[in-house]
């Protein structure tokens, strides 16, 4: 691209520069490109399709007032779909369930890692008929983090707060919530598939803005990075949630196992009440979802023959 | 230039027997200081004498109206956005303004005052006649101005001027505060509401007077019932005025954090002025977040303001501007690097309903007018 002829050093960079995208933008991209056309290969769909069909509601100027970007959402689409088909090969079951309009699904957190909430995203993208485009409330620290402050929006991933979760149901979207939080995602391995105590939150937001909440259990999280203890003083001292121990990284294996993923869609809940009741009331509301939960995860893991099939 | 200081209103108003006029009506107004950082954004309270009636009528010509109308006093009326709002409301009202500065090029039938605020001069003017309503923009941003005299002018000038407006029962309060009050914070939602805490100053201590500021506003609001209050909390504010904002848009090559992409609001002036036009209604009380045409991230506000960003890494940039910040070679504390990382970005449902506001400049219309002066001054 360089400007023949030139005495200025660097000439015809600098006017790439400046006439549009830099180099490195256009490398990312055709790299992006090229993996989204091989994701659409190996999973045989549409990516671009899938994401051209979700409904968002942009602003005045074109832009998700949230920061949802779908040519980000693309590649991320793309990897997503490879890891939802090919590395964890999830089967999905009663996704038909998931109703039209504003929904909360609500599910089990486990793994250390949020991947579990990539499967849900993916199988509704992926899997249901039309695409759901879920946006789910991510942890008040991941927005201090460097890029992963700048990448979770624009996935439509949105900071957990009740404000936010109120406009977007209000707007028809569906979220997905893990009213356990970072106490169910760091479990330790002996804990494993023992749901902890759900916060009550989600319940209130649901009366409030009359929203069916749909749980769901998620098999084979807890396997992928096993952990066998919290170590507290780092955690806090990198003031993160929880430090998890996981022997499979001190191996050298940084990625998840590759286990089977198994996501049971319920049947919606449709509550009624008032959402300023006593926490009393609430909670007989979020114990009916939680157990719902628990003996879907129970029933799931009676099912299945092993970890990794 | 002409010396300001001989000016000054007293000795032409002996001279001539008339309430003091600067001279030099034709020269515009070179607004332009330094680009770099905020300039002092001094509001000055312009008194305009606003009554229903009277904005339903047309304008009877460029001559004062009888003294016997209210006027709207503004105070800080030599700043961009006060010199903007008297050039509307004097076509209506009768407007008063203050300023520590000179207001070389107002329109004749502005009577300006170029006394402190903090002066006892200020109870003359409401003394003097009757004031329909105060409009507050003269409020210090500069953060280069020392603790003692931002908080001696934006607070006990602020409480000076709510004493004497409960004094003589001044019907109108709108004070132009800002949603920066809210402060950028990592667990903000996404959309602040005008109920949500104001927590500017928990990261940033040069934000605290203005937290008072906003603070002392509110109470007045539910201490002096009779007084129509409207605290009006805009995003940040762009366009040709000199402030943090619009100083940072125009640079060339302006900073972003690292790894951080944050959504952003602006809001040119002009509507902020026809916020406060609205404000001025009687029946309006309340507070209000003022929001512009939609909201973007910040790489491609930069983009489309035509700059490119310089991405630094967080403690990097904290470190430098620090540095340059002690060298005087900035103009922006490092604390307010936390606008380049979280969002605080405001709900405007309220303004919409209640005020009737709705933004009319497009975003390319802002952008060009941010980018506008760079040109000129370069």
């Amino acid at each position: 691209m360089a400007q023949r002829g030139s005495i200025v050093p660097f000439a015809g960079w600098r006017r790439t520069r400046l006439l549009g995208e830099s180099p490195l933008r256009q490398a990312v991209r055709s790299i992006g490109d090229r993996a989204v056309r091989f994701a659409e290969e190996v999973v045989g769909q549409d990516l671009d399709a899938r994401i051209a069909g979700i409904k968002t509601h942009p602003n005045e100027v074109g832009h998700d007032p949230f920061g949802f970007d779908p040519e980000t959402s693309r590649y991320a689409l793309a990897v997503a779909a490879l890891l939802h088909r090919r590395y964890f090969r999830t089967e999905v079951f009663g996704i038909d369930r998931v109703p039209r309009g504003r929904v909360l699904i609500v599910a089990n957190h486990s793994g250390q890692l949020p991947v579990d909430a990539v499967m849900i995203g993916s199988a509704l993208m992926l899997d249901a008929d039309p695409p759901r485009f879920p946006r789910s409330m991510v942890e008040t620290w991941t927005a201090e983090l460097p890029f992963i402050s700048t990448l979770y929006p624009r996935l439509g991933q949105v900071v957990g707060s009740p404000e936010n979760a109120r406009r977007l149901l209000r707007q028809d979207e569906s979220l997905i919530v893990f009213p356990e939080g970072a106490r169910g995602i760091s479990k330790t391995f002996d804990q494993r598939y023992q749901l902890t105590d759900f916060g009550l939150g989600f319940v209130r937001l649901a009366l409030e803005t009359n929203t069916p909440i749909v749980p769901v259990a998620v098999i084979g999280g807890e396997e992928q990075y096993p952990s066998i203890a919290d170590f507290k003083p780092l955690a806090r001292l990198l003031r993160m949630p929880a430090f998890p121990v996981m022997p499979q990284v001190f191996f050298g294996m940084l990625a998840p196992l590759p286990t089977k993923y198994r996501l049971y869609f319920g049947d919606p809940f449709h509550f009624e009440g008032d959402p300023d009741d006593d926490d009393s009331k609430i909670e007989e509301k979020v114990w009916l979802v939680k157990s719902t939960i628990q003996s879907m995860v129970n029933r799931g893991l009676r099912e299945r023959k092993g970890v990794f099939i | 230039m002409s010396n300001p200081h001989t000016s000054n209103r007293i000795k032409p108003s002996a001279r001539r027997g008339r309430e003091p006029v600067r001279q030099r009506p034709s020269a515009r107004a070179p607004v332009a200081r330094g680009v770099f950082g905020h300039s002092a954004n001094l509001s000055i309270p312009v008194a305009q004498p606003a009554e229903p009636q009277r904005q339903a009528e047309p304008a009877t010509g460029k001559r004062p109206k009888p003294a016997t109308d209210g006027a709207v006093l503004v105070t800080g009326v030599c700043g961009r956005l006060g010199r903007l709002l008297v050039r509307e409301l004097h076509r209506t009202d009768r407007v008063v303004g203050v300023d520590r500065r000179s207001f070389d090029d107002r329109p004749k039938d502005i009577i300006h005052h170029q006394i402190d605020m903090r002066r006892k001069k200020m109870k003359d003017i409401f003394r003097g006649r009757d004031v329909r309503a105060v409009v507050h923009l003269g409020i210090l941003h500069d953060p280069r101005r020392s603790d003692r005299e931002r908080h001696s002018w934006n607070v006990v000038a602020f409480q000076k001027l709510l004493d004497y407006m409960s004094q003589y029962n001044v019907p109108k309060l709108v004070v132009l505060s800002g949603a920066n009050v809210y402060g950028p914070q990592p667990n903000n939602p996404q959309f602040l509401t005008e109920d949500a805490p104001l927590l500017g100053a928990q990261q940033f201590g040069g934000m605290r007077d203005l937290v008072e500021l906003d603070m002392l506003a509110q109470s007045f609001f539910w201490r002096q019932a009779e007084t129509e209050t409207v605290v009006l909390r805009p995003c940040h504010i762009v366009g040709r005025v000199h402030n943090a904002a619009s100083n940072y848009l125009r640079l060339e090559r302006p900073v972003m954090v690292m790894g951080f992409d944050p959504m952003m609001q602006v809001v040119h002036e002009r509507d902020v002025v026809r916020a406060i036009q609205l404000a001025l209604r009687p029946g309006v009380r309340g507070i209000f977040n003022i929001r512009g045409p939609g909201e973007m991230p910040l790489s491609h506000l930069i983009r489309q303001a035509g700059g490119r960003p310089r991405v630094v890494p967080s403690p990097l940039a904290r470190v430098a501007l620090d540095q340059l910040w002690r060298l005087r070679l900035s103009s922006f504390p490092s604390e307010e690097l936390d606008h380049l990382r979280y969002v605080c970005m405001v709900d405007d449902s309220r303004a919409r309903t209640e005020l009737g506001y709705e933004p009319v400049h497009s975003i390319s219309r802002v952008l060009r007018d941010v980018r506008r002066l760079r040109y000129q001054l370069a």
